[in-house]
C-alpha cells in the first residue's frame, strides 16, 4: 500500500529560504529545492545523516527511511541526476533532504531527470546551502531527534522547533504499517546490470521448479528481492502482519524477513508469526528483519544514539574472522546481553562492537543488521544470499 | 593475525632522487613505513641515495645507507646486513625494478631473505603488459585491445590491426617515460624507436586509443586475510590520453552513480586478488566510456604510488603506514584509525569535502621540449586543495600553484586569440587548458561546445561555467554593494580576495578589510576519514566558508611553519626537509607546531609531522586567516624557499610575528644596491654588475660590466631565464626574446667569472655566534646554476687558507645582516685565489639536507631552535669537519623526458633532484653519485672529447688517464690537433657540420660510451647540440664542463678496479670515532 499522504498539487521550489529545525532548538537556514513545503504543510521526521558518498537515489527510495529527514554528508548531491533504474521501491520514502549543494545539471549517461524535478514530482522538499557537517556533528554529540522543515513565506523557525518537540521520538513508532504492501505478490526480476538494466526477469517456467521463499514485507528494498531471485529462489512477497499459518500455507522452503522503518519494538504482530515459524522453516532477516528475528529468539532492541547510516562500516564475520565493508541503515539494534545463550552473535560492528548478525543453528535462522543487498554500497556481503540458499537447500554451511 | 616474529630485520628500498614521475611522495611513504616498522620493534635498514629525504635522517632507520639504488649496491648491503626481509613497495618503480633484478640474480635466495609486501610473481604480472592483459582476461575484465612489440615490424603489424591513433606504453618505465600517442603512420617509426629504447626489456605495448574516455583510479588495500578496502576513488578531470600524474584529479568521484562505482570497486578487488598483492596498497586505473559505461582496466601498480600519497592526504587514511604494518602480518581490523582512535583502519573513508589536485609544470625551463601532454608524465610537482565543494577546492588549488594565478584570471593568455581559435586551443591537452576552458566559457561557448572540444565531463565544465558567470556578474559592481550573505556565498565558491579585487577593481587589502568588517571569515574543518561521524583527534584542517569550525585553537605557545608549496625545478624536497625539521625540533622544545602547506607529496603534510596541519595555499589571504585564528608567537618563513619569502614582507607589514632573520635583512640581501653597499662596507668583493630597464640600457650596461657576463631578470626562482653571454649580439637577442623587461622588473647583468670555482657555504647564526655548517666546493665552475652543479664536502682543491677566509667572510656577513637562523653564501674563487661573493641568502638553502647528512648535525633543527630564541651555546652544537670520507652531491636532470632538449648546463637551473655519494675518496664518491643518478659509468669503450680552447690545458692529463684505464679516445679535430702538439695521438671524428660520417653517426653505432663536451659561447653551443641530444636519447653519459670531465675520469678509475662498490651505513660514518667536534671551531 502507498502511504496515504495528501497527493496535493506539488509546487516546485525556486530557492526560497527554508529552515531545518531540530527538537532541541537548533535551527539551520538554507534554500529550498525540489518541492516547496510551506508552514501549512511542513516536512516532519527524525533527523538522520548518511555518510555514503554515492547512491542518493537508492537512499531516497529506500522504504526504511520513511519517517526520516535525510542529511547527506557528501556535499554534492544531484551530480548524476536520477533515472528509472536506481530505485529501491516505487517512490521516494525519505520525508525530506538536507544537502550542502544540490545540482540542477546532471551529468551521467544513465540520467533521465534532474534531482530537482524528481523531488518536485514526488512533493519532496530539499534544503541546500546548509553546513551539513555541522548537523552531523550536532546529531553525533546530542543524539538523534525529531525535526521539522519548511520554506517560503511566513515560516517561523521557532514554530518549527516547537512542532519538532511535539513529534516526540522515533521510539514507539510503527512505520511498517505505512510502507508494507497490502497484497501478496510474486517477484521475478533480476538485479541491475550495465548491459541489461533493471528489467531482466525470469519466466514462470524458469521459476517454477525453484525453492520457494516467502518474504515478509516490512518495507522491502527491491534489490533484496532481485538478489533472492538471482541466487536461485522463487519469491513471493507477503504483507507484514500475515499470520504464520497463512505463510506456511504458501509452503515456503524459506522465509525472508525484510528491512523496514521505525521502532522494531512496536512490531509484535510481525514478531509473533516469526516466533511461531522458528525451527519449521529456514529464515533469513535483514536489518529490521534482523531485529524481528532477534526478538523472536527472545532478545530485546534498543535505540542507538544516532544510528548507523552509511556505506563504510566494517563488520567482522565471527565465523571466518573476515571483515566486510557493509552498508548500514538502522537507528535501533539488538541488545547483545538480551539474547539467549543458544543464539550465536555471528557478526560484530568493529566501530562500536554492536551486534550485526545472529544465528540460531537449531532454528535454522540467521540475520544481519546491515544490508548485504548493498544498493547503494559495496558488494562484500552478498555471499549471505548464497548462505541462505545453502541453508534452504539443506547444504552444509 | 599478530605481527610476524620470524623476521627481525627489514631492508626498505627507497626511490632515490626526485625525478619526474617519482617525487617526494616516496619520502612520505618510506618515512611512514620506517616509523611504523620501528614502532613494531623491527630493525630497519634503509637504502636511498637521496640526501634531501627525511627517511635518510640517521635517527629514522637503524642502518641508513645513502648509496645508489642499483642491484649491485643493494646486493652489497644485503651481503653485509643480512636482513630477514626486503620491503620493495615503498620506493616506487625504482625499488620494484631493483627488487626484480635482485630476484633474477638469485640474491634473495643466496642470502636467505624474503620479499614482503609483494611477491615477484605479482610484480611481474602487474608490470608486464602482456601478462597483465592475460590476467585480466582470466577474471573477465576488459583491457584495451593491444599488441606487444619488441621490434619495428611488430609495431607496423600492430598499427595495421588496431588502427590509429595508437598509444605506446613501454614496459617497466617510470611515469610512462618513452611513451606517447601515435596519431598517424608518419610518426610511427620515430615514436616506437624512442619507446623501445626507454624500456629496460625493450618492449612496448601498442594499444587502441581510449582518448576522450573518463579516467578513474581506485586506491586499494588488502591484508593477509584477504580483507580489502578501497581508500579513495579519484576521477580525472582530464579525460584519457593525459598521464594521470599530469591530469587535474578530483576526489571523490563526481560523475558516477553508485551502481557504476560499485562495478569499478568490484573490478578493483578482483584485480587485486588476481594479481596477488597479498598485503599493502595498490592503485588500479580504469577507463570508462562516458557514453555507455563500458569499463576497461588500464593498469595497476602493486605498490604505494603517487596516487596513494594523494589518497592518503585526501582522506586522512595513512596508506603507507598501514601497508607497512600489513606487510609484517597485521590485518586491517587489528590496526586502529589514528584520527578517530576508537575505530579500526579496516573501513573505507567517507569524506565530506572535495579535493582537487593540479599538477605543476616547468616547461619554461625547456622551451625546446614538446609542451603538449600525453601518456608520458611531464609535470614536476603538484598542489592539492580542499574545499567543501568542487568549485571551492578548484579555485583554492589554482591559488596554491604559485604561478601568480588566483582563479580564472588568465585573460592575458587569450587576448590575442579569436573566438574560434580559443575553442581550438582548448582541444590540446596542455598545462594552461583549465584557464583556457574558463576563458572559452567567458567568450560565450557553451558547456556542450567545450565538452565536444575537450571531452572533459560536462559536470566539471558546468561548475566552471557557474564560476565564470559569477565573475561576470561581479564586474562593474562596487564592493559595498555586496552584503555579508552574498559575500559569504561568493567566498564559499572559492574566490580569493585577490581575484575579487580584480573583478571589483579594488585593492586586495580593500576586499580583506571589507570582508572582516562584515565578519565574513573562513571557518576550518577537519579531514577526519569519517565525515564527522566520529570525533577526530587529529587537527588536520582546511579552510572553507561554511558556518561551523572544528578543532578550536589551544592556548599553547605556537609556532607556524610556512611550507614550500608545490615542487618545481629550483624548489624541491630540500625545503620540505627543513620545514619538517623545524616541526620536529620545536615540538621537542615544547611549542605547538603548526604546518601550512599544499603539497600532497610531502612529509610536512603528513598529519603527524606537526601538532596541527593546515592544508592550505601559501597566500597572504590563507596565512592571515590561520594566523588570526591561531595567534602564534612566531611564524617561520625561512624554510619554505621562495614560497613563504615572497609573501613575508606583506605578512610582516600586517603584523605577523615573523621570527628569525628579519624581513628587512632579507631585503638587504636581495636588493642589489643595498647589498653592494654592505659588501663595500665589509671590504669584500663582488663581480661587476649593472641593471638595465630597456634593451638599449642593457647594451650600455654590458659594455660597463664586460664579457662574458651573466644576464637575468630581477626576480628569479632557480635561475629562470638566466644566460651567460659572450657578445653584444647575444645581449640584443636575449633582450628581444628572452625576457619581459619593465621599469619595475629590470634585467640584471653580472660579470661572469670564467673558470672560477664556485663554493657554497651554509651557516647558522643566533645573532651573536655564527657556526659554519659546511663548505661545499662545486665541481662545475661558476656560471653553472648552483642547484645543478655537483659539489663535494669537504672541498677537494681549495687551500686551507682559502677555506678559512671563506668562513671568515661568511661570519662577518651573517653578523652584519643580523642573521638569526640559516644563511647560505655562494662564493666564486678565481684561479688567483681571489674571492668574490655571488649571492647571500639569509634563509634555508637547497644544500642544508646534504650538509646535515655529510656532517651528522641536523642544521635545520639547530636553526629552528635559534629562531625560537635559543642560543647556539645552549643547544651545545659545534662545527664539524668530516674526516676520512668525502661526500659528493650530484644533480639529476629530466632530460630523458624531453627528447630534443639540449643537456648543456648553464645559469638556468634544470635539475629536479639530487643524490649523494659517500666514499673514502673523491673518485669513489663521485662514481657513486653518478650511478645513483642513473648514469651508468662505463668500464670500457671509447670516450669522445670536444673541448673548448679555455679548457684544453687539462686535456693531456685526461687523455693519458683514460688510455691508462684502457679507454679509447675520439676527439674533434681541434682537440685532436691540440693533443698531437702534446705528443698524443687520438682518433679524429668529424663535427656534424663537417659532414658524414660525423660524431652523431658514431654515437649511433654504440661505439662511444662516454662524452665530454665543453662548448663556449652561443654558436658552438648550438653546433654541438645535436651531439648532446643524441647522447641523451641513447643514454650515453655526457659531461659538459671540464671540471666534471676531470671528476668522471677519476671516477672511471674507481669503476674499473671495482673499488667504488663498497657500502657503509651513515651511522658508521657519523660515529664519534669518525667525527671529532673541532674544538677551535666554536668561535665566540
Amino acid at each position: 500500500m502507498k502511504i496515504e499522504k495528501t497527493q496535493q498539487q506539488s509546487i516546485e521550489a525556486r530557492g526560497e529560504t527554508g529552515y531545518f529545525a531540530l527538537a532541541d532548538g537548533k535551527v539551520f537556514k538554507g534554500r529550498c529545492f525540489g518541492a516547496l513545503r510551506g508552514a501549512s504543510n511542513p516536512v516532519t521526521g527524525e533527523a538522520v545523516f548518511n555518510t555514503s558518498m554515492y547512491g542518493y537515489q537508492e537512499i531516497l527510495t529506500d522504504p526504511s527511511y520513511a519517517g526520516q529527514i535525510m542529511c547527506f554528508t557528501y556535499p554534492h548531491i544531484g551530480n548524476v541526476g536520477c533515472n528509472e533504474e536506481d530505485v529501491e521501491s516505487s517512490r521516494i520514502y525519505t520525508e525530506g533532504l538536507v544537502v550542502r549543494v544540490a545540482h540542477k545539471e546532471p551529468s551521467n549517461f544513465r540520467s533521465t531527470v534532474s534531482l530537482q524535478s524528481y523531488l518536485a514530482k514526488s512533493n519532496v522538499m530539499g534544503l541546500e546551502g546548509i553546513d551539513t557537517r555541522q548537523i552531523v556533528a550536532h546529531l553525533r554529540d546530542n543524539g538523534a531527534q525529531m525535526a521539522v522543515m519548511a520554506g517560503g513565506e511566513g515560516v517561523d523557525p521557532q514554530q518549527l522547533v516547537a512542532q519538532a518537540k511535539d513529534l516526540g521520538s522515533m521510539e514507539g513508532k510503527d512505520y511498517v504499517k505505512h510502507v508494507a504492501c497490502k497484497e501478496i505478490y510474486t517477484w521475478d526480476k533480476l538485479p541491475w546490470s550495465l548491459s541489461g538494466g533493471n528489467s531482466r526477469k525470469l519466466s514462470q517456467e524458469q521459476l517454477v521448479s525453484r525453492p520457494h521463499v516467502v518474504a515478509i514485507d516490512c518495507g522491502v528494498k527491491t534489490n533484496i528481492l532481485r538478489l533472492l531471485v538471482d541466487v536461485g529462489f522463487r519469491v513471493t512477497v507477503v504483507p507484514a502482519g500475515t499470520t504464520s499459518s497463512e505463510i506456511m500455507a504458501l509452503r515456503p522452503d524459506g522465509v525472508f524477513l525484510s528491512n523496514g522503518p521505525g521502532d522494531p519494538a512496536t512490531l509484535g504482530y510481525v514478531v509473533k508469526p516469526v516466533q511461531e515459524m522458528l525451527g519449521k522453516v529456514p529464515m533469513f532477516g535483514i536489518c529490521l528483519g534482523h531485529q524481528i528475528l532477534g526478538q523472536a529468539l527472545g532478545g530485546k532492541t534498543y535505540k542507538l544514539k544516532f544510528g548507523h547510516r552509511g556505506g563504510n562500516h566494517p563488520v567482522r564475520d565471527e565465523t571466518t574472522g573476515k571483515v566486510e565493508i557493509t552498508v548500514q541503515n538502522h537507528g535501533f539494534a539488538v541488545h547483545k546481553d538480551s539474547l539467549p545463550k543458544n543464539v550465536f552473535i555471528s557478526h560484530l560492528n568493529l566501530n562500536d562492537m554492536t551486534v550485526e548478525g545472529l544465528e540460531s543453528k537449531e532454528a535454522r535462522a540467521f540475520s544481519v543488521q546491515y544490508h548485504p543487498e548493498s544498493s547503494p554500497g559495496p558488494h562484500d556481503s552478498r555471499y549471505l544470499f548464497k548462505r541462505f540458499h545453502d541453508l534452504v537447500m539443506g547444504g552444509a554451511r | 593475525m599478530p605481527k610476524r616474529t620470524d623476521i627481525k630485520s627489514i631492508l626498505l628500498i627507497g626511490s632515490g632522487p626526485i625525478v619526474i614521475g617519482q617525487a617526494c611522495e616516496f619520502d612520505y611513504s618510506g618515512t611512514q613505513a620506517i616509523k611504523a616498522l620501528k614502532q613494531e620493534g623491527y630493525k630497519v635498514i634503509l637504502v636511498n641515495s637521496n640526501p634531501a629525504t627525511i627517511m635518510t635522517d640517521p635517527e629514522f632507520a637503524d642502518r641508513t645507507y645513502i648509496e645508489p639504488i642499483t642491484a649491485d649496491f643493494v646486493e652489497e648491503i644485503i651481503r653485509i646486513e643480512r636482513p630477514d626481509a626486503v620491503l620493495p613497495t615503498m620506493g616506487g618503480q625504482t625499488a620494484l625494478n631493483t627488487a626484480l633484478e635482485l630476484e633474477e640474480r638469485g640474491v634473495f635466495e643466496k642470502y636467505g631473505c624474503q620479499l614482503i609486501g609483494a611477491n615477484v610473481e605479482s610484480i611481474k604480472t602487474a608490470e608486464d603488459r602482456d601478462l597483465f592483459r592475460k590476467a585480466m582476461d582470466e577474471i573477465g575484465l576488459e583491457s584495451a585491445r593491444s599488441m606487444l612489440a619488441t621490434s619495428m615490424p611488430d609495431a607496423e603489424e600492430a598499427a595495421k590491426v588496431l588502427g590509429y591513433p595508437l598509444v605506446l606504453r613501454p614496459s617497466r618505465t617510470l611515469g610512462g617515460t618513452g611513451g606517447g600517442i601515435v596519431y598517424a603512420a608518419d610518426e610511427l617509426h620515430r615514436k616506437v624507436a624512442i619507446a623501445l629504447s626507454a624500456s629496460p626489456n625493450h618492449e612496448v605495448l601498442i594499444e587502441e586509443s581510449l582518448l576522450g574516455w573518463k579516467e578513474i583510479e581506485l586506491e586499494v588495500m588488502r591484508d593477509l586475510k584477504d580483507n580489502v578496502v578501497i581508500v579513495c576513488g579519484i576521477e580525472n578531470f582530464d579525460p584519457m590520453g593525459v598521464h594521470t600524474g599530469d591530469s587535474i584529479t578530483v576526489a571523490p568521484i563526481q560523475t558516477l552513480t553508485d551502481k557504476e562505482y560499485q562495478l569499478l570497486r568490484d573490478a578493483a578487488i578482483k584485480v587485486m586478488r588476481r594479481i596477488g598483492v597479498d598485503t599493502g596498497g595498490s592503485n588500479v586505473q580504469f577507463a570508462l566510456n562516458p557514453k555507455d559505461g563500458r569499463i576497461i582496466v588500464i593498469e595497476m601498480n602493486p605498490r604505494v604510488s603517487r596516487s596513494s600519497a594523494l589518497a592518503s592526504k585526501a582522506t586522512g587514511f595513512p596508506i603507507a603506514k598501514i601497508a607497512a604494518k600489513l606487510a609484517v602480518g597485521y590485518t586491517l581490523d587489528e590496526i586502529s584509525n589514528d584520527i578517530t582512535k576508537e575505530t579500526p583502519a579496516c573501513f573505507e573513508p567517507s569524506i565530506d569535502y572535495v579535493v582537487v589536485k593540479i599538477p605543476r609544470f616547468n616547461f619554461e625551463k625547456f622551451p625546446a621540449a614538446d609542451h603538449s601532454l600525453g601518456t608520458q608524465m611531464k609535470s614536476v610537482g603538484e598542489v592539492l586543495s580542499f574545499g567543501r565543494t568542487f568549485q571551492e577546492a578548484l579555485q583554492k588549488a589554482m591559488c596554491s600553484m604559485e604561478m601568480d594565478t588566483y582563479g580564472f584570471d588568465r585573460d592575458k593568455l587569450t587576448k590575442d586569440l579569436g573566438k574560434q581559435e580559443l575553442l581550438e586551443a582548448t582541444k590540446k591537452a596542455a598545462p594552461q587548458r583549465l584557464w583556457l576552458v574558463g576563458e572559452a566559457l567567458r567568450a560565450g561557448f557553451s558547456v556542450r561546445d567545450l565538452y565536444h572540444a575537450t571531452a572533459i565531463d560536462p559536470w566539471f565544465l558546468g561548475q566552471i561555467d557557474e564560476l565564470i558567470q559569477t565573475e561576470e556578474s561581479l564586474k562593474g559592481r562596487s564592493i559595498e554593494s555586496l552584503d555579508s550573505e552574498s559575500l559569504r556565498e561568493i567566498k564559499s565558491l572559492g574566490f580569493s580576495d585577490r581575484r575579487l579585487a580584480q573583478l571589483l577593481d579594488v585593492k586586495e587589502a580593500a576586499v580583506r578589510d571589507y570582508r572582516k568588517k562584515l565578519n565574513v571569515r573562513s571557518s576550518f574543518k577537519s579531514v577526519d576519514t569519517c565525515a564527522a561521524e566520529f570525533v577526530a583527534h587529529t587537527p588536520y584542517l582546511y579552510s572553507t566558508y561554511d558556518a561551523g569550525s572544528d578543532a578550536p585553537p589551544t592556548d599553547r605557545k605556537k609556532i607556524i611553519i610556512l611550507g614550500a608549496g608545490p615542487n618545481r625545478i629550483g624548489q624541491g624536497i630540500e625545503f620540505d626537509y627543513c620545514c619538517v625539521h623545524a616541526a620536529m625540533a620545536l615540538k621537542e622544545d615544547g611549542f605547538e607546531t603548526i604546518m601550512v602547506n599544499c603539497n600532497p607529496e610531502t612529509v610536512s603534510t603528513d598529519y603527524d609531522t606537526s601538532d596541527r596541519l593546515y592544508f592550505e595555499p601559501l597566500t597572504v589571504e590563507s596565512v592571515m586567516s590561520i594566523v588570526e585564528r591561531e595567534k602564534p608567537v612566531g611564524v617561520i618563513v625561512q624554510f619554505g624557499g621562495q614560497t613563504p619569502l615572497r609573501i613575508s614582507a606583506e605578512l610582516a607589514a600586517l603584523g605577523v610575528p615573523v621570527i628569525g632573520t628579519s624581513v628587512e635583512s632579507i631585503d638587504v640581501a636581495e636588493d642589489r644596491e643595498r647589498f653592494s653597499a654592505l659588501i663595500q662596507k665589509l671590504g669584500l668583493k663582488q663581480p661587476k654588475y649593472a641593471t638595465a630597464r630597456s634593451a638599449d640600457e642593457a647594451l650600455l650596461a654590458a659594455r660597463k660590466v664586460g664579457f662574458p657576463l651573466m644576464i637575468r631578470p630581477s626576480f628569479v626562482l632557480g635561475g629562470r631565464a638566466m644566460r651567460v653571454i659572450y657578445t653584444e649580439d647575444e645581449v640584443r637577442s636575449y633582450m628581444h626574446e628572452g625576457v619581459e623587461v619593465s621599469h619595475d622588473r629590470p634585467v640584471l647583468l653580472d660579470r661572469f667569472l670564467d673558470s672560477a670555482i664556485e663554493v657554497d657555504v651554509d651557516a647558522v647564526s643566533d645573532g651573536e655566534q655564527v657556526l659554519i655548517a659546511g663548505v661545499m666546493e662545486h665541481i662545475e665552475p661558476a656560471g653553472i646554476h648552483s642547484g645543478d652543479s655537483s659539489c663535494c664536502l669537504p672541498p677537494q682543491t681549495l687551500s686551507q687558507k682559502v677555506v678559512e677566509e671563506l668562513k671568515r667572510q661568511a661570519k662577518i656577513l651573517a653578523k652584519e645582516l643580523d642573521v638569526v637562523g640559516l644563511m647560505n653564501i655562494q662564493f666564486a674563487v678565481t684561479q688567483a685565489e681571489e674571492i668574490f661573493i655571488l649571492e647571500v641568502n639569509p634563509r634555508a638553502s637547497r644544500t642544508v639536507p646534504f650538509v646535515s647528512k655529510a656532517t651528522g648535525i641536523p642544521w635545520a633543527k639547530v636553526a629552528s631552535r635559534v629562531m625560537a630564541g635559543k642560543k647556539l651555546r645552549e643547544i651545545g652544537v659545534h662545527e664539524v669537519e668530516p674526516v676520512g670520507y668525502v661526500s659528493v652531491k650530484a644533480s639529476v636532470f629530466p632530460f630523458s623526458k624531453f627528447p630534443g632538449v639540449d643537456t648543456v648546463l648553464g645559469p638556468e637551473m634544470k635539475s629536479t633532484g639530487e643524490v649523494m655519494g659517500i666514499h673514502a675518496n673523491f673518485g669513489g664518491a663521485f662514481a657513486k653519485s653518478q650511478f645513483a643518478s642513473s648514469t651508468k659509468l662505463p668500464s670500457e669503450g671509447k670516450v669522445f672529447l670536444s673541448i673548448r680552447d679555455g679548457d684544453k690545458a687539462s686535456l693531456p692529463a685526461i687523455v693519458k688517464r683514460l688510455s691508462g684505464l684502457g679507454f679509447g679516445v675520439v676527439a674533434t679535430k681541434g682537440s685532436a690537433d691540440f693533443l698531437s702538439q702534446h705528443g698524443i695521438t687520438v682518433e679524429v671524428v668529424n663535427k656534424v657540420r663537417d659532414g658524414s660520417p660525423h660524431i652523431v653517426d658514431m654515437l649511433g653505432t654504440g661505439a662511444v660510451s662516454l662524452v665530454i663536451n665543453t662548448p663556449e659561447g652561443w654558436q658552438p653551443v648550438m653546433d654541438s647540440k645535436s651531439i648532446r641530444i643524441v647522447a641523451n636519447e641513447l643514454r650515453i653519459p655526457t659531461y659538459t664542463t671540464i671540471a666534471a670531465g676531470r671528476a668522471v675520469v677519476e671516477a672511471l678509475g674507481m669503476v674499473k678496479d671495482g673499488s667504488y662498490l663498497s657500502v657503509r651505513a651513515l651511522q658508521d660514518y657519523l660515529s664519534p670515532a669518525v667525527v671529532e667536534p673541532q674544538k677551535k671551531a666554536a668561535t665566540p
